[in-house]
């Protein structure tokens, strides 16, 4: 049997849900053994291959590049997973959407007194107005709420998955766990 | 004073009540559970929050429960699917009209929203949300107000006005721009009623109403005292 392909996808969040996932520790072999981890922050490949059973995806989608790379990643894969709680409902990178991009980018560089007053844009994706969720945008397959959702619930997670009974699944986890 | 037993089905059992019970009452006292929010034990019920919908035989609407009396041979049905969908409707609702981010509230844990949701096994919310600009009231020396967790059950209101007799809080405009309002709208902190007693923000379901100096996770709301104060009050009435 073919090993799984899985690629991980970092969008709009804090790393934490990624942490998690390697929080699996020794079980990250028992993964390893029937997944090839083709694309993500935690290995080399700098393109997102052209197929992929799964993707997780961490962080809410924040700016024009975010949503472009969701829409490709969403093409290219079979399964989409939003991980943790900035995926699933925009979280904490959502919190400044009442104030709006363009006077949360000035509060925090421009009136804030102990930074260089100077809004950062060279090199940088601009921000949408508002942060999302992935589903606002794509079809989701599967969401993992949580903050992060614990090493536990994103390895009965993808276990499930391997074995073939992610139908109907239901996780052991929550908005804010 | 002894009011008339009547006799009702619910969800296909045979059980009786006290005609000035209320459909919760009796589903409860019968071990039949029936989800609500905005209703607490010890407090008058409003039928705020809608979570506790019921249907009843040759009704075409839904009735909420916490607000609905008992009647003679009347067949309540307190589960299906339609009312399940309803209710996970309802808390999604809830979610996306106004800015909860559980992973950074100080109730996190202990909050009857985020159980809810977990309850009903709602993993995402399918509406759009809104995100207001709402306001946290912090001028009060020693508690918050964080409008943007509020789900405007007015458990708080009812506290204070019923128990504590200060009637501090109230309610502001309507439909979507309701907020709940201390004196007539004036900052909490100066607000002349509140005897500072915190018994709102131990009723409060959500961290909307919190201790200050909490952090994440950190306010345990005791809402079970309120029996005990109704129950000695009573006594003292005697
Ligand atoms: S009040 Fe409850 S639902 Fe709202 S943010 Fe806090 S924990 Fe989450
Ligand atoms: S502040 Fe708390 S108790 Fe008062 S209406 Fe809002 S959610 Fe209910
Ligand atoms: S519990 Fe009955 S309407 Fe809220």
């Amino acid at each position: 049997m073919s090993k799984l392909r899985l690629a991980t996808l970092w969008l709009d969040g804090c790393s934490g849900c990624h942490m998690s996932l390697l929080d699996t520790d020794e079980r990250l072999l028992e993964l390893a053994a029937q997944m090839d981890i083709v694309y993500s922050p935690l290995v080399d490949t700098k393109q997102f291959p052209e197929r992929v059973d799964v993707v997780c995806i961490e962080g809410a989608v924040s700016t024009e590049e975010d949503e472009a790379r969701l829409r490709l990643v969403r093409q290219r894969s079979g399964l989409l997973i939003a991980m943790g709680d900035c995926a699933v409902t925009g979280n904490v990178p959502a919190m400044r959407n009442p104030l709006g991009a363009e006077a949360m980018l000035r509060a925090v560089y421009r009136e804030s007194p102990v930074l260089a007053p100077q809004i950062p844009i060279e090199d940088l994706p601009r921000l949408h107005g508002h942060a999302l969720p992935l589903h606002r945008f794509v079809p989701v397959d599967l969401f993992i709420p949580g903050c992060p959702p614990a090493a536990d619930t994103l390895f009965a997670a993808l276990a499930a998955l391997i074995a073939g009974t992610a139908d109907g699944l239901r996780l052991d986890t929550r908005f804010g766990a | 004073m002894s009011a008339p037993i009547l006799t009702l089905t619910i969800d296909g059992r045979q059980v009786s009540g006290l005609a000035s019970e209320t459909v919760l009452q009796v589903a409860k006292e019968n071990g039949i559970a029936i989800p609500t929010l905005c209703f607490l034990e010890g407090l008058s019920a409003t039928g705020a929050c809608r979570l506790c919908m019921v249907e009843i035989e040759g009704s075409p609407r839904l009735h909420p429960a916490c607000v609905t009396p008992i009647q003679e041979g009347m067949t309540v049905t307190t589960d299906s699917k339609r009312l399940f969908g309803y209710r996970r409707a309802i808390v999604q609702l809830l979610f996306s009209e106004r800015n909860h981010v559980c992973a950074v509230c100080v109730a996190n844990g202990h909050c009857e929203l985020q159980e809810l949701a977990r309850a009903f096994g709602i993993d995402h919310i399918a509406f759009p949300c809104r995100h207001p600009a709402l306001e946290v009231d912090a001028s009060h020396s020693r508690f918050v107000l964080d409008h943007n967790r509020c789900v405007l059950c007015t458990r708080c209101v009812r506290v204070c006005g019923e128990i504590e007799g200060a009637h501090t809080w109230d309610v502001k405009n309507r439909g979507i721009r309701i907020q709940i309002v201390a004196d007539l709208d004036t900052p909490w902190g100066a607000a002349a009623t509140c005897t500072g007693c915190g018994k709102c923000v131990h009723v409060c379901p959500t961290g909307a109403l919190a201790e200050k100096g909490k952090s994440m996770a950190e306010m345990r709301q005791k809402r079970p005292f309120l029996p005990y104060l109704v129950a000695n009050r009573a006594e003292e009435r005697k």
